[in-house]
């Protein structure tokens, strides 16, 4: 087995099928997106795939080392063109294929007008142990 | 309360118990579920009131349980009446119960990781929780994992012989995973494969044995002890366990007598190679590549092809090496890292350091990522100079 993540942005990543803002969505629309993730989850967890999944808010800052004795530097409480994240889905599966089948299950959660987001979701491996044979 | 009881008394008994029960017609998964609820209950009573026969005692609690199960469910009612008429649990018998799970928890029907949990939870009587934590996923994960397996196995009964070579693939799989959390999986796996080895008489059983034992006495060498991943070559061979080592040759040596040679005999041989060099130029690379020649003729396998090429590097010169490597497929898992140091050790530092920073992007774990990077970065420095 191999965990991957699967990650989600708010911005950075190319254009949905379906490009519509959330925010010009119907409730019920935001609703029906939330609960397919909902459903996806608990699916992984019922075939022991699932690891993790959260959600994270938009609001994130840019941290880099101001060199010895300096406040750390930032880039503002704004964030205006960098990637963001807006979360993930950690799964544990067996193959690359496999992983990948899941992110497409997943981007096809519903969106505006019920029709799929069709976004695009970065399906990154994770390093795994080392293995105890290498030579 | 649990300190009181012998933990690994229980691990070895839950096989057998669940053995016995899958012979007194119990399908795998109830077996499986009253032997846990038994072992609960030894854990709860022991302490105070000591069994004289641990494994009578369980087989008599656990057969309750399953009965008691069996009653409370109402669509089972056929199969409690025929579970009725079986013999009142006496002394257990002596038959080999746990060999017929190793086959059971290796049914072709299982994935690999199925298998493999499986085979830890019933073979090796770990609880879930610390199969979940030897593989870094949440409790529930790993139980809707075995859960799953064990519905693959419903109804398979305990008398149908599998394929040795599949649980020996199985066992290979669990000692590659190494180790986290407070279950080291590449003892776990040696446990296992000495169990089956004192069950059954097979050449390549006896091979696989050798081959982890010959791996494991140089474990506490491959890593540094700030978490640097350290090649066989720069390895402090003082602290390799020669107790173990002495202990594979010897089972490798008995197995290579019968001679029938098999994969992980070839392997333990190699292993055996390089455990028997003082030092990593004393090393005797001609026999290492005889036994290469042998693990391809035996495999066919790639990523054999390729470390023979490694090992023709190092008996015939680098332009050797990378002749042969010039034969496979360059998208091999660390086809890219074999030629960077065969470029290097052919007096082509531009090309080993351009290749190296290459195949750390492409690295399969954090500790070969970075082994290799330090790699490309010593040569820039030195090309720097």
């Amino acid at each position: 087995m191999a965990k991957y993540l699967l990650l989600k942005h708010y911005r950075g990543a190319p254009a949905a099928g379906n490009d519509v803002p959330m925010d010009q969505w119907t409730p019920e629309e935001v609703t029906a997106h939330v609960q397919y993730q909902r459903d996806f989850a608990a699916k992984l967890q019922s075939t022991g795939e699932f690891v993790d999944s959260q959600a994270l808010s938009q609001e994130g800052t840019w941290v880099s080392s101001g060199g010895e004795g300096r406040p750390p530097v930032t880039d503002g409480p704004f964030a205006e063109t960098k990637d963001l994240i807006a979360g993930w889905v950690i799964i544990d599966v067996e193959s690359h294929e496999r992983a990948v089948e899941l992110a497409g299950e997943l981007s096809a959660a519903p969106g505006a007008g019920g029709k799929p987001v069709q976004e695009w979701l970065e399906v990154r491996p994770f390093y795994g142990e080392c293995p105890a044979i290498t030579e | 309360m649990t300190a009181l009881v012998d933990e690994a008394l229980l691990r070895t008994l839950t096989p057998t118990v669940i053995g016995i029960l899958g012979r007194r017609r119990a399908d795998f998964a109830a077996a499986e579920d009253a032997v846990q609820e038994a072992l609960v209950e030894a854990v709860r009573v022991w302490p105070d009131n000591p069994p004289r026969d641990p494994k009578g005692w369980l087989v008599t609690v656990a057969w309750r349980k399953f009965l008691d199960a069996a009653r409370a469910d109402s669509s089972r009612r056929n199969r409690e009446l025929r579970a009725d008429e079986e013999p009142e649990p006496g002394p257990s018998e002596a038959a080999d119960d746990t060999l017929q799970l190793y086959f059971l928890c290796t049914h072709p029907s299982l994935t690999p990781a199925s298998a493999v949990a499986l085979t830890l939870r019933a073979v090796g009587g770990l609880t879930t929780r610390q199969i979940a934590q030897a593989y870094l996923v949440p409790e529930a994960t790993m139980g809707q994992r075995i859960t799953r397996a064990k519905k693959t196995v419903a109804g398979v009964r305990l008398n149908q012989a599998g394929d040795v070579g599949t649980v020996l693939r199985v066992l290979y799989l669990v000692f590659n995973e190494g180790y986290s959390g407070d279950v080291d999986l590449a003892a776990e796996a040696i446990r296992l494969t000495r169990q089956l080895a004192a069950r059954i008489d097979h050449e390549e059983v006896s091979g696989l044995l050798a081959l982890m034992l010959l791996h494991h006495a140089r474990r506490p060498a491959r890593i540094s002890r700030d978490g640097r991943l350290v090649p066989l070559a720069e390895q402090d061979r003082g602290q390799w366990d020669t107790g173990l080592i002495a202990e594979g040759v010897d089972i490798l040596q008995a197995a290579l007598a019968r001679d029938r040679l098999g994969e992980f005999q070839a392997q333990a041989a190699i292993a055996a190679l390089h455990a028997d060099a003082q030092a990593a130029e004393e090393t005797d690379w001609v026999q290492i590549v005889e036994w290469y020649d042998e693990l391809v003729r035996l495999t066919d396998s790639p990523v054999a092809r390729l470390n023979r090429a490694v090992a023709v590097g190092e008996a015939d010169g680098p332009r050797a090496g990378l002749a042969a490597l010039a034969e496979l497929d360059p998208a091999l898992p660390r086809h890219t890292a074999a030629s960077a140091y065969l470029h290097e050790r052919d007096g082509d530092p531009a090309t080993a350091a351009r290749l190296y920073a290459e195949a750390a992007a492409a690295a399969p774990n954090l500790a070969e990522r970075d082994h290799l990077t330090r790699q490309a970065a010593r040569l820039n420095s030195r090309l720097r100079e």
